[in-house]
């Protein structure tokens, strides 16, 4: 385990050099996607986002926003879970080229694979603390979509400096949360003296 | 009534930005139990300035404001209609103040409201309760939680659990399982035996107006409380799902009489983001606390009476 500083654009080299349980701090282009995002990125394949995307990072976020005169700032940025994008993740990797994915409640067995092939890793936020992470917002360069998707779906193209994350899937197909579940699994069939499927 | 509806807007700006003392103490324990340098020991202190920061820039804590329940006890003879109509209104002013998130969505068409505003939202519930003056409870509970909560209906084969707190145990330490990280660990279990399947959520959810360390008044509950919050914790799944000491902050439990027929275990999952404020108003006097009637009555929730939708 160990510290980590990474900036965007990020090549393949770094990327598969992060292990599962190193705290990274990230630095750079940030953009937030949730459902409606991933569903549009999938099925439409816009090509205005690639030249975004390519070797930066996609945010499960739906942030509180507040326009001061004609620049937005952003109050409130946490995490959102994950899981629910695990249909459009690995496809996103693959077409859009996007090097980290940084939500919380880690993803599945798809995207895991998508981040071996790739070279891609998942990034773990801390859930809830949606000013402190907001704080290392630094500039609101753009967002996309917003009329058509509303404040927290659409994409927000955030600048961010030392953002806090923990790896918790890598691109050696290692992940935190399949290894925590089986842990946690044998403990509980203890503590219930019982063997539970 | 506008200065009933304004002292609603800073209910709901103290719900959405100050995280309730007690859950930030045994956010601080929680840390004091985890090992320096770890991914456990750096989300806690990152979870505890972020509590400062929220208070202090008074922006919402978890960009998620959640679903929100208010209870409104009232003295004998007072109308509620002025009481609706402010709730809703301060919920409106309360989002365009960036305290609350837009964030109900109309289910058949996928739009967003905009005020938070919507069918069944905000959950209102009026309380009968023969004192003077008005006191009021809301609570706001993010999505990613509401999601772990979930429902047992005994005897439940798979987990060998049998009608009864042994039963009851094992439903708890499964749902804790299951849930892993994803509800925002470390979280805090609200949880009701019996009931039917309407109560039994009403009542999970009402657990969490408690505060951290109270003692359940029945000896029974407050035991299967403590060996639960003792065995999850011992689970290893940690904040976030990083591994560690602490995956639960408290468990309560309450009892609910049942057909004999059913065996129901409701499981609230509340992720360490529990917010809750509460306000007594009496005359032109109106104190704010984090005090909320139902955390401190200590009977079994769920027994009010004149519930209600908004």
């Amino acid at each position: 385990m160990s510290m980590r500083e990474i900036q965007t654009p990020l090549d393949e080299t770094t990327v598969r050099s992060l292990r599962v349980g190193d705290e990274v701090f990230l630095s750079g282009v940030l953009v937030t996607a949730r459902d409606v995002a991933h569903k549009f990125m999938v099925e439409k394949k816009p090509t205005f986002l690639r030249p975004l995307l390519r070797g930066s990072a996609i945010y499960h976020c739906g942030p509180v926003m507040k326009k001061e005169r004609s620049t937005w700032k952003a109050l409130s940025a946490g995490p959102t879970t994950s899981a629910r994008e695990e249909p459009y993740t690995a496809d996103v990797i693959q077409s859009y080229r996007v090097r980290a994915i940084v939500g919380k409640g880690g993803m599945g067995p798809r995207t895991l694979e998508a981040c071996r092939r790739f070279g891609a890793v998942y990034l773990h936020a801390v859930g809830g603390a949606a000013v402190s992470l907001a704080q290392r917002v630094v500039h609101v360069r753009d967002v996309l979509k917003l009329d058509e998707f509303g404040m927290p779906e659409a994409f927000w193209v955030f600048e961010v400096e030392g953002f806090p994350t923990v790896v918790t899937m890598d691109a050696s197909g290692a992940s935190l949360h399949a290894e925590i579940a089986a842990r946690s699994h044998m403990a509980l069939e203890r503590f219930l003296g019982r063997a539970i499927r | 009534m506008k200065n009933l509806q304004e002292t609603f807007v800073e209910l709901l700006r103290r719900a959405a930005t100050d995280l309730p003392r007690d859950v930030e103490e045994a956010l601080v324990r929680a840390q004091n139990d985890e090992r320096r340098g770890t991914a456990a020991h750096s989300a806690l202190g990152i979870i505890l300035q972020n509590a400062v920061a929220a208070r202090e820039a008074s922006a919402p804590l978890c960009q998620d404001t959640g679903t929100h329940t208010w209870n409104v006890y009232l003295p004998d003879g007072a109308k509620t209609e002025p009481i609706l109509k402010a709730i809703r209104g301060a919920t409106v002013t309360a989002t365009r103040k960036s305290y609350l998130r837009p964030n109900q969505m109309d289910s058949v068409s996928g739009k967003n409201s905009g005020d938070n505003i919507g069918a069944g939202h905000p959950g209102v519930h009026f309380v009968p309760w023969g004192k003077p003056g008005i006191h009021v409870d809301v609570l706001l509970k993010g999505g990613g939680c509401e999601n772990c909560s979930t429902q047992y209906s005994l005897p439940e084969q798979r987990l060998g659990a049998g009608r009864d707190l042994a039963g009851v145990r094992a439903t708890l330490l499964d749902a804790v399982h299951r849930s892993q990280g994803r509800g925002c660990a470390p979280g805090i279990l609200g949880v009701a035996i019996g009931g039917d399947r309407t109560t039994g959520y009403a009542t999970a959810k009402e657990q969490f107006f408690r505060p951290i360390q109270d003692v359940n008044p029945d000896p029974r509950l407050g035991a299967l409380e403590n060996d639960v919050l003792s065995c999850a914790n011992r689970l290893g799944i940690g904040p976030m799902g990083f591994g560690g000491r602490t995956t639960l902050l408290a468990v309560k439990i309450a009892g609910l009489h049942r057909l004999p027929a059913s065996y129901f275990v409701t499981v609230g999952y509340m992720c360490w983001a529990c917010r809750r404020a509460s306000v007594a108003i009496e005359g032109r006097n109106v104190r704010f606390s984090q005090s909320a009637v139902a955390g401190r009555s200590r009977r079994p929730a769920g027994q009010a009476s004149g519930r209600r939708e908004a």
